[in-house]
């Protein structure tokens, strides 16, 4: 059988669908459109009601594939590997999109090597070309200094992994109908070598940062590890998420889960707010992609008012506590 | 414990902050550019030799590249890796992830006798992140990707913690494994003068698809399924509002023009 399909990668954790799902349904959608075939989201977990199967349909998708397993519960890239691989030799999907998350960039070059397939990492842009109908993948390299637009012309399936936060899910339509496809787990496909023994949360506030709306980071321009106090209460005051530059991360005024750039997240949030942060070029690429960014700096000069969309030059210790004060304010 | 044999892949990689682009082949132009070990594969590299030194064992480093890379091979060298293997050659030209993640798994089942395998989390070049979980894929072995700490290992097992999105988990696996690492697992050496002295030292084979009998039509272009059809490059700036507050007053004003502009955009 040769379906054709688009397929997208939903993922889950305790049960509850992860939001990347529904973005990428909006990006499978428009390709499913443009070569006139079907969206399928494949889902792999544990307890996932059929309510939030729906959900995928009345988001876009005109198939849902569900493996639903005590043994699938948690990522393991070897079982979700194995499965997906035996789901592409049967069904031959034409695109395979899932989310630039941890368990997507782990699950889609393992998955990618095993069926030969091309594979084009955190692609901020998915088209089909005329004519040909090849997935045209574009994504930022080098720093996001280039965006280079990849295709693979001879081999199926195309994979590709998308941005976390660069598309939005499109709203619940309950009009639409699709399938929903029940798929039995073969216990032969879970490969047992690796188990999962244990989870600690992140500390508090370092709430994925790639998931956020709203991130308020703090730079060296704090001076202390103290001020930095000022961040959480502005991030507070938003309901946003509070990042880092690697400057203070590598001074240990915060953890590395907050760092945000080329050696810690790449982000793109509807709202990112830089304090005391100049914008090193490995800053800047990690959050090139953001829809508005506010600059908060007393350098005049800073590099990071030439991506701000609104910036003030001035003392973050005048400007933020300012800030704040209002804020709080309004709120009220 | 049984000492511990550690192959690490490394990439060499252009200063990201002066890179330039041939904008008919979409390729990077390498020359005139300052080349350096992808920063985040000396991550991986200080974890290797950490737990050689507790343990015992060796630490090789591998990378895949020009016959310029044979550099980034002696400074890995330096900082306390044992050997280098440097596969080069005309035929791997062009390789995308697939092709990269091949050969190197290939080198890696050439050198024959291993139980963990460390890389970087990605390169700062081509951000893909895809050749650690590539050639664990092709190996079929065990793998663990962010790793941000090994909590123990002997002859058997590991146990690492890894990154994910909301917290750490932990992961229990047999060896030989593959794990890609991230930052916040190790402080990297700098390289010592006895370092620098053994690196010069140290004879650096050198590895082609001929000397591993390796397919060629799954090497360099030929043997990637991606092709870079086009390069473009972005428009950076964003040509915004920027306020110059000088006294209290107008320190008011930039502030509520500021959560104006914020609420008009939420």
């Amino acid at each position: 059988m040769s379906s054709r399909d688009v397929w997208t990668i939903a993922e889950q954790s305790q049960g509850k669908i992860r939001e990347v799902s529904y973005e990428i349904l909006t990006r499978g959608r428009k390709l499913a459109n443009k070569l006139g075939v079907e969206l399928a989201s494949i889902l792999l977990g544990y307890n996932i009601s059929d309510d939030k199967l729906n959900e995928f349909i009345y988001r876009g998708a005109d198939k849902v594939y569900v493996v639903d397993d005590s043994a699938l519960e948690n990522f393991i890239v070897e079982n979700y590997s194995n499965i997906l691989v035996d789901l592409v030799k049967k069904y031959k999907p034409e695109i395979i999109i899932a989310g630039a998350t941890t368990s997507g960039r782990t699950l889609m070059p393992h998955v990618a090597v095993r069926v030969n397939a091309g594979l084009t990492a955190d692609c901020t842009d998915l088209d089909i070309e005329k004519d040909t109908n090849n997935l045209l993948q574009t994504r930022p390299a080098i720093g996001g200094n280039i965006l280079a637009t990849i295709k693979t012309p001879n081999s199926r399936p195309q994979m590709a992994t998308v941005r976390v936060k660069s598309t939005r899910p499109a709203p619940v339509n309950k009009s639409r109908v699709g399938k929903i496809i029940k798929v039995k787990l073969k216990s032969e496909l879970i490969d047992g070598r690796v188990e999962r023994i244990g989870f600690r949360k992140t500390e508090e506030g370092a709430a994925d940062i790639q998931d956020a709306d709203i991130i308020v980071s703090g730079g060296r321009g704090l001076k202390k590890k103290e001020n930095f106090v000022l961040i959480w209460q502005l991030a507070k005051n938003l309901s946003g998420v509070v990042g880092a530059s690697r400057d203070v991360v590598d001074r240990g005024w915060i953890s590395y889960p907050h760092q945000v750039g080329l050696s810690g997240k790449t982000v793109s949030p509807k709202l990112y707010i830089a304090i005391g942060i100049s914008g090193s070029i490995q800053h800047l690429a990690g959050i090139k992609t953001s829809d508005i960014i506010v600059a908060i700096n007393n350098d005049p000069d800073a590099q990071i008012f030439k991506i701000s969309d609104f910036g003030v030059v001035g003392d973050l210790f005048e400007v933020v506590p300012l800030l704040n004060e209002r804020l709080a304010e309004e709120a009220q | 414990m049984e000492k511990l044999n550690i192959i690490i892949p490394i990439k060499q990689v252009p200063e990201t902050s002066n890179v330039k682009m041939d904008e008919k082949t979409g390729t990077m132009i390498r020359e005139g550019v300052e080349s350096i070990v992808n920063p985040l594969d000396l991550y991986a590299i200080e974890v290797g030799i950490q737990l050689k030194e507790e343990h015992g064992g060796k630490v090789i480093v591998i990378s895949m590249g020009p016959p310029s890379a044979e550099k980034a091979l002696r400074e890995a060298i330096s900082m306390g890796c044992d050997d280098g293997i440097l596969v080069t050659g005309k035929e791997f030209k062009g390789s995308d992830t697939w092709a990269t993640s091949f050969v190197l798994s290939k080198s890696i089942k050439n050198i024959g006798n291993y139980d963990l395998i460390l890389t970087g989390e990605r390169a700062t070049d081509g951000d893909t992140g895809q050749v650690g979980p590539g050639i664990g894929s092709f190996l079929d072995i065990p793998l663990a990707t962010y790793v941000s700490k090994i909590v123990k290992i002997n002859d058997k097992s590991i146990i690492v913690e890894r990154l994910v999105e909301n917290g750490y988990e932990t992961l229990k696996m047999p060896l030989p494994a593959l794990l890609t690492v991230v930052k916040e697992i190790s402080f990297p050496r700098l390289p010592t003068l006895r370092g620098k002295q053994k690196a010069r030292k140290t004879e650096i084979p050198i590895w082609s698809a001929d000397n591993m009998k390796l397919d060629e039509s799954k090497l360099g272009l030929k043997g990637s399924p991606t092709r870079v059809v086009k390069i473009s490059h972005p428009k950076v700036t964003r040509s915004g509002t920027i306020v110059k507050p000088t006294d209290e007053e107008s320190l008011l004003t930039a502030t509520n023009q500021l959560i104006r502009f914020l609420q008009k955009k939420n």
